[in-house]
């Protein structure tokens, strides 16, 4: 008996990444003071080599797919994929912190190290088959993400935007795991799988109550984590606050993380409740989209502007989530993905505009790149018309699929008001255009440095992405809707 | 592979001038006239064998292109797009000259937009698979958008936006639609689609038809535009470069129409007749509307952009008549109208070209400085008023027949848009090019130049030609339209219990010829 209680091989083997991360993540914590002064190079090679290893980990774990660790973890393709995705939004975000840090004067270190820990509490989460599990997943993630918001310990917006990410984020972490010990109270189970065998058994008729509401509380959680409304209302102050690499960390990484405990959640341990959370989902997704859309329409800061648009996107993925279908779980996931690219372009671009300390985040000062820098401008306009959906780019599947999957489920409403306020969010995202090439060039892009390496490979690689998926969506869709039928 | 060489050559040409030095205005100029004119001469090897079998799909390329759900890369063409697709390969090398020494910042992304702007356009005609087509129809936004945002007049960022938002507004209900189709019958392929349809193993509900052929017709009707989705045109075309101007007169507004003729009545027989009164008083509505704010304008590109509103009135008023004479009319007034209204915009832009105003009052007597100018002036706009023996005429002539013939008051109510036509553009030319020309106006006034000759000519010969020897154009398009009612009748009689009055009148109107 005692022997199964130990793990076997295989068992490491999926939970590899994890374990890669956690190592690297500790060695350049305990390098960062050792190494000489002036060299950065060596701690930023050291993350990049970890994150390269924990994805191939973490294809590798796909090998042998199952679950470890008495059932707390599970490796399939759901999981695969999101681990996959956090650790590619992770070395997006590595290449384009490097320089923004050295811009700084900032210590790269203890970044890199957070940066890498936060990733591993996001591979946690998105292999989780339990809810300890995830809360723990989640934490780790959260936390390290916390004190990434406010890195640049100087600036007064760095310390805004964590405190309040820190202080809105514990509260919402408090009434998901409020949730999970009422979940535990009432299954005396907190693995995924037996929470919905406990859920379905027939006699449960006051129980099934108390489930709902703790599907709720839970809810409210993972709706702070993926901005949507009403809990969306961080978003905004947070993103602008926080440095422009972990602005557009935190509006992939952790947020498809989040997306995908959510589903994972919902879609098994949930699934019997589904008639009780469907409609909350629905509103919140319709809340979302227009709320995040026409907030973005009156921004000015173009970070901001972003936040508001994260939120409207995470409106977009909450419509997939609301159907509760295997085609809505791999819409979501191509949304994601796509989301990610488009995303984590858009911020590049953001920071190296913004300059040292920050000093152009305005959408003016955006004015005449497409003069003086004709190429960033023309990468940043393919992530906008990504981000507005225009065909042949990322964006423009991933809507679709969405969309698609809302009316396979018969949710003609939502798809009609989401098409529409994806007309809407056109608007604002054609106004980062119209500045870039239809004015005249000002102090801001005049005085501009050109691309330094690190953001030009990170920019032309999320370009290649949002074309590659745009024209050549099933490489990712295949994958996606192979995985997509979670274990119940 | 002839086919796809046309569509994708723009395209690889769009890719190939990215990659030239900025500096090299010469070089970007010639290498993307030489290119659009390699996919114009092209072109024209489509017509013998479209000729043939103007109601076959001909040169088809069907391949997959993502696996799920199946979407596949499906073109070809037939007698209604044919036209259409020479059209759109000869505007190219016209604007492409049109813009050769007008256009002097950011050359090399100006003339890489024209050709993605072809790339997009002539998917539109070609593209046989309903996804296909609405990426198409999209992909055509961007480089418009850019064309008019950048190199426009004035209030250039104002319009851009404008156009668009409205077109996307419009369209992303037809995805909707799109998708719902997809779902009822498991395939995006239109003419699988259509086949179902027709032997009823598709078979779409009173309601599913009308709220899918309200999509797909809202789609259709801003781009057109129908009155009163026409707001965002005037705008456009005020403030856009002369190229984008011609490109958006001649083919970008045809996608509308062409939208209507071969998605919404093949599809949705039974709801376009139920809907056709309405579509048809608000078509009329728009000839006489857009005649009668047409004349008023003090600004030529504006009016010339409000006489579209007139003529694509009757495009409209002759698609939804069912009824072959109007229907024939209907397309060829899409051809005709996008020759002479995009011989017009290149004329104006001349003469923007020589004063840099656009405002009527700011000219008078130009005829004498420049007579050739005013001569090929002259011919255009009475092409546009729908003289004998110029294009309009035929197309104008058909479709009010046809209307006629179903209905009497109809046809009388659209000829009040001709008569008006002929007034304000007879008053717009007078004031313009007759009476006492300023010394000033004379010092910036000179005749046409070899280049703008050769920009011109092509399209007045076209007009006199389609205007005389119809027999070159008309039966291709014929044929085809005869096909497309065919669909819709038999359609009516699967769906008979639609509308039986209105469509046993009009069935009744088909028998009789």
């Amino acid at each position: 008996m005692s022997a199964s209680f130990l793990p076997t091989g295989v068992e490491y083997i999926r939970l590899l990444p994890e374990i890669i991360l956690a190592i690297f993540g500790t060695v350049v914590m305990m390098a960062s003071p050792l190494r000489p002064k002036e060299s950065r190079n060596f701690l930023y090679a050291i993350t990049l080599v970890g994150l390269a290893a924990a994805l191939w980990a973490a294809i590798a774990a796909y090998a042998s797919p199952g679950t470890a660790f008495q059932d707390m973890v599970i490796v399939d393709g759901f999981g695969t994929f999101f681990r996959v995705l956090v650790i590619g939004v992770g070395i997006l975000t590595i290449l384009i912190s490097h320089q923004y840090l050295a811009r700084e004067r900032a210590e790269p270190g203890e970044y890199y190290s957070l940066l890498l820990l936060s990733i591993l509490g996001q591979c946690v989460m998105v292999t989780a088959n339990e809810l300890i599990m995830l809360f723990i997943g989640l934490e780790v993630s959260s936390i390290a993400s916390y004190v990434m918001a406010g890195y640049l310990r100087n600036d007064q917006r760095n310390n805004e935007s964590a405190l309040k990410y820190f202080l809105l984020g514990s509260f919402a972490t408090a009434f998901l795991l409020y949730g999970v010990a009422w979940i535990y109270g009432i299954t005396g189970t907190t693995n995924l799988a037996e929470v919905r065998a406990a859920l379905l058994t027939p006699g449960l008729a006051p129980a099934g109550m108390l489930a709902s509401a703790a599907a709720a509380l839970m809810f409210i959680g993972f709706a702070f984590k993926v901005s949507a409304a009403p809990f969306h209302v961080w978003a905004p102050d947070v993103y602008q606050g926080a440095p422009t690499p972990v602005a557009a960390f935190l509006s992939a990484g952790p947020k498809a993380a989040a997306f995908a405990i959510l589903l994972r959640v919902y879609a098994t341990a949930f699934e019997p409740l589904a008639d009780r959370w469907e409609p909350v989902l629905w509103l919140s997704a319709l809340l979302t989209m227009v709320i995040g859309n026409f907030a973005a329409l009156t921004q000015t800061n173009i970070k901001r502007l972003l936040a508001y648009s994260s939120v409207a996107h995470a409106g977009y993925v909450m419509v997939a989530v609301t159907t509760n279908t295997e085609l809505g779980t791999a819409a979501a996931m191509f949304y994601l993905a796509s989301y990610a690219f488009m995303n984590i372009g858009a911020f590049a671009v953001v920071a190296h505009i913004s300059r040292q300390g920050e000093k152009y985040v305005q959408i003016q000062d955006l004015a005449g790149l497409g003069v003086r820098q004709p190429l960033t401008a023309a990468l940043l306009s393919v992530f906008m018309l990504s981000l507005i959906g225009v065909p042949l780019t990322a964006g423009f599947f991933g809507k679709f699929y969405i969309f698609k999957a809302a009316l396979d489920a018969n949710l003609v409403w939502l798809t009609v008001l989401g098409l529409l306020n994806s007309a809407v969010a056109a608007y604002y995202y054609l106004r980062v255009i119209v500045v870039m090439y239809m004015q005249e060039p000002v102090e801001s892009t005049d005085s501009l440095p050109p691309l330094p390496t690190g953001l030009k490979a990170t920019l032309w690689g999320a370009a290649a992405g949002t074309f590659l998926l745009g024209i050549f969506p099933s490489l990712v869709l295949d994958f996606a809707g192979r995985s997509a039928a979670l274990v119940k | 592979m002839l086919l796809n060489m046309i569509l994708f050559v723009p395209l690889a040409g769009f890719l190939l001038l990215l990659f030239f030095p900025r500096e090299q205005r010469g070089a970007i100029r010639t290498t993307a006239l030489l290119i659009s004119l390699l996919v114009f001469v092209a072109s024209l090897g489509l017509i013998p064998e479209v000729r043939n079998a103007p109601t076959a799909t001909s040169y088809e390329t069907n391949v997959s292109w993502i696996d799920y759900p199946p979407i596949r890369y499906h073109v070809g063409i037939d007698g209604l797009s044919l036209w259409l697709v020479i059209l759109s390969t000869l505007l190219t090398p016209i604007t492409v000259l049109v813009s050769w020494n007008y256009i002097e910042k950011r050359v090399k992304e100006f003339f890489a937009f024209l050709l993605l702007l072809e790339f997009g356009m002539i998917g539109v005609f070609l593209a046989m698979d309903l996804f296909l087509f609405y990426v198409f129809f999209e992909v055509t936004l961007v480089p418009m958008y850019f064309l008019i945002g950048i190199w426009g007049h004035d209030k250039r960022i104002y319009a851009a936006v404008k156009f668009f938002l409205y077109t996307l507004a419009g369209s992303v209900l037809m995805l909707a639609a799109i998708i719902y189709l997809y779902n009822r019958g498991g395939t995006f392929d239109y003419p699988i689609l259509l086949e179902m349809l027709r032997n009823g193993r598709l078979a779409l509900s009173s309601t599913e038809q009308f709220w899918l052929f309200m999509a797909f017709f809202f789609a259709f009707a801003v781009k057109v535009p129908l009155f009163p989705l026409h707001t965002w045109l005037p705008d456009a075309h005020g403030e856009a470069p002369t190229a984008g101007s011609i490109i958006l007169a001649s083919v970008l507004l045809k996608m509308g129409t062409y939208g209507l003729v071969r998605f919404c009545l093949p599809m949705f027989p039974g709801a376009a007749r139920d809907n056709a009164p309405w579509i048809v008083a608000l078509a009329i509505t728009g000839i006489i509307y857009g005649a009668l704010v047409a004349m008023i304008q003090p600004n030529m590109k504006r009016l010339v952009a409000y006489s579209s509103v007139s003529h694509l009135g009757f495009v409209v008023l002759g698609i939804f008549s069912f009824n072959q004479l109007a229907l024939d009319g209907a397309v060829y007034q899409m051809l005709n109208h996008g020759v002479s209204t995009g011989a017009l915009f290149m004329l104006v832009g001349y003469l923007y070209e020589r004063r840099h105003s656009l405002e009527i009052a700011d000219y008078g007597g130009v005829a004498t400085p420049a007579p050739f100018l005013a001569a090929m002036f002259m011919v255009t706009m009475l092409a546009s008023v729908g003289l004998p023996t110029l294009n309009n005429f035929v197309g104008e002539f058909l479709v009010l027949q046809g209307a006629a013939q179903v209905n009497f008051t109809w046809a009388v109510f659209a000829a009040v848009g001709v008569i008006l036509s002929a007034v304000y553009m007879l008053w717009m030319y007078q004031r313009t090019f007759f009476g006492e020309v300023s010394e000033e106006l004379r010092s910036h006034m000179h005749d046409l130049s070899p280049r703008e000759w050769a920009t011109i000519i092509p399209l007045v010969v076209l007009m006199i030609w389609m205007g005389t020897a119809t027999q070159t154009f008309l039966p291709v398009i014929s044929a085809s339209n005869e096909r497309t009612l065919e669909q819709t009748k038999t359609n009516v009689e699967f769906q008979v219990n639609a509308s039986p009055s209105l469509s046993s009148q009009v069935k009744e109107l088909l028998n009789v010829r």
